[in-house]
């Protein structure tokens, strides 16, 4: 079965790109494939230059492990590690040294805002909070690509604005980031959107 | 400081053996209730396995230590016909002078015969007329033993002396008295030179016997010399010779003592020789031990299915955990690698504790028992490995499950 048919579609550094579409439209399985978690059945993709149809189940995990973060709708943070040793599992994988993990893992709190709960557990941590924890764990290893798969689904619209105007101070700062989801609000934020129905990707210019 | 392969790619992701460790050890404390339950199975197995070989070893020595004592130098010598003692018509092929051939042989420490004298029914008492009153005629076995039987059976004197070779060869009408024939012979000292009657027979008391080691029968007996024996009573030849050797030479002593004896024809005499130790260690070990091995196993068995499972378990709950994981770099030999060490983790636990656990019954059975607490020290040490080997197997299927999960499935699909 094919979920993405005669997908082409360039995402360059810095850039803001949301994908939208209804569920059940291809979404997850272009997602994958971007952030490298399985490799197209047919056609190419490059990341930074590298094409993930030639690596090997370890080198694909080396690579998001690098050059992806991913941010989800449900967190995934670990409730019986400290928000900075969650962030920590970011780098786990990757060849960082321990000590520098730890500095890593402090500085990408701090700069979402959270340096004053780096011990805090994430059953001690708001909503917003720990979607901030997830996403200083997504940026902690200084990846290229800021991949989010809904995730504001989880927060009020509040909250929600909160996160997005994070992810927009991270796109200044030279992020590219690309933004799965079914939410106008997050859709405005963007600078390009990309609709995907029944497989077929299609930009709205 | 990155190794780059190919064409610009990024080598493969890592997960140094500390971090697994700590990854493995967090896994655990996030639910520590249920990980000790799920190692209580284990716990159960190896100690009831380090209990039962250590019990076994145990017991096993302090048989073999009571053997040591009084068994392990005692070689006896008979002869193969049965039935008949001393002065009947049977041919005995143990010669008079057993105890001189005997004492010659390197190893042997003490010899001596002893034979049960046929009185011809006659009573002994130890007043010389009939007392119609009261009861003083008992009937009491006479045994005849040659002078170097006494040390030879490790016998003890309460009062007096044991005859020796001069009563022998003078064939002297001497006699010594087991504690019980003395008890009731009313005889308690011997300064006075009491006197018993076996019929119109009069011995002198010279000793009374306080404990043997062997040859318990001569406890109620009166011994007199062999020489006397043959005088009164008409003995024929010696039926028994009781052999005490130096410490490790009883099975040596079997072998030469019916040579010595009979040269003509060695196969005639019956030697009786301690078991080997190592023999008697073996069959008590192996008595005790397969029961309790066989629980033991049942018990690691089922804590093996246990640790399985709940491996199994925890690889569902954490499905979100593993894609996380899996995202942020894991590949699948790491996901697999982390639920591995988690219950080989576990299983080591069990290992270390069930020893620990399984050494103190031992020490305690030892001590309500009075025994000497005898353990391998193989044993106590290679149980935490047998643990975790058992962890490590049982952890097979799950950790194979975890690993094969797709991401993107155990993303969407896990909270």
């Amino acid at each position: 079965m094919e979920a993405v048919r005669d997908a082409t579609l360039r995402v360059d550094e810095g850039d803001y790109v949301a994908v939208v579409g209804p569920s059940g439209s291809g979404k997850s399985t272009l997602l994958s494939v971007i952030g490298c978690l399985d490799r197209p059945t047919s056609g190419r993709y490059r990341l930074t230059g590298i094409d993930v149809g030639d690596l090997s189940d370890g080198e694909l995990a080396a690579l998001r492990g690098r050059r992806v973060g991913f941010v989800f709708q449900a967190f995934h943070l670990l409730q019986h590690r400290s928000a900075l040793e969650n962030v920590e599992v970011g780098l786990l994988y990757n060849r960082t040294p321990r000590k520098r993990r730890r500095w890593m893992a402090r500085e990408a709190l701090e700069r979402v805002g959270l340096g004053h709960r780096l011990e805090f557990p994430p059953r001690h941590l708001s909503g917003g909070e720990q979607q901030r924890v997830a996403i200083a764990r997504a940026i902690a290893p200084r990846p290229s690509l800021l991949l989010c798969d809904e995730p504001t689904g989880n927060l009020d619209s509040k909250t929600s604005e909160a996160i997005l105007g994070l992810f927009d101070e991270l796109q200044a700062d030279g992020l590219t980031l690309m933004v799965v989801t079914h939410d106008p609000q997050v859709s405005r934020h963007a600078h390009r959107v990309v609709e995907i129905v029944d497989g077929i990707v299609s930009e709205a210019s | 400081m990155r190794s780059r392969r190919r064409d610009g790619s990024v080598g493969r992701s890592r997960l140094w053996l500390r971090d697994l460790v700590s990854e493995a050890t967090a896994g655990l404390l996030a639910r520590p209730s249920r990980t000790a339950l799920t190692v209580l199975g284990t716990v159960l197995g190896i100690s009831a396995l380090v209990a039962t070989l250590g019990l076994a070893r145990t017991a096993g020595s302090q048989i073999v230590g009571q053997f040591d004592a009084l068994q392990a130098t005692s070689v006896t010598v008979e002869n193969r016909t049965e039935g008949f003692f001393g002065s009947g018509p049977q041919i005995s092929r143990i010669p008079w002078d057993a105890e001189a051939r005997l004492v010659r042989l390197n190893g042997v420490v003490a010899a001596g015969t002893i034979t049960r004298v046929d009185t011809g029914g006659e009573l002994v008492r130890s007043v010389p007329i009939n007392d119609p009153l009261g009861q003083s005629e008992f009937a009491v076995d006479v045994y005849a033993a040659s002078p170097g039987l006494f040390d030879a059976i490790g016998a003890t004197l309460t009062t007096g002396r044991f005859f020796d070779d001069g009563h022998d060869t003078r064939r002297d009408p001497v006699a010594v008295l087991g504690p019980g024939a003395a008890r009731r012979l009313n005889i308690t000292r011997v300064d006075q030179q009491p006197a018993i009657f076996v019929g119109d027979t009069t011995l002198v008391v010279v000793g009374i016997i306080d404990d043997v080691r062997r040859e318990p029968v001569l406890l109620d007996a009166v011994v007199i010399p062999e020489g006397t024996a043959r005088r009164l009573f008409g003995l024929t030849a010696p039926a028994k010779v009781a052999i005490r050797t130096e410490l490790g030479a009883a099975r040596l002593i079997g072998g030469q003592a019916a040579v010595a004896l009979a040269p003509n024809e060695p196969a005639e005499l019956r030697v009786v020789v301690p078991p080997e130790p190592r023999a008697v260690q073996e069959a008590v070990e192996s008595d005790v031990n397969t029961l309790f091995l066989v629980l033991g196993a049942v018990a690691l068995l089922v804590g093996a299915i246990g640790i399985a499972n709940v491996t199994l378990v925890s690889v569902l709950e954490r499905v979100g955990e593993i894609g996380l994981r899996r995202a942020v770099g894991a590949a699948r030999r790491h996901i697999a690698a982390q639920f591995l060490a988690e219950s080989a983790a576990m299983g080591l636990i069990g290992g270390i504790v069930g020893a620990s656990l399984g050494v103190l019954v031992v020490v305690a059975v030892s001590a309500t028992q009075q025994w000497t607490p005898v353990l391998d020290l193989r044993v106590p040490l290679a149980a935490p490995l047998v643990g975790a080997v058992i962890g490590l197997v049982a952890g097979l299927y799950p950790s194979w499950r975890a690993a094969s999960l797709e991401p993107v499935d155990a993303l969407r699909g896990g909270a």
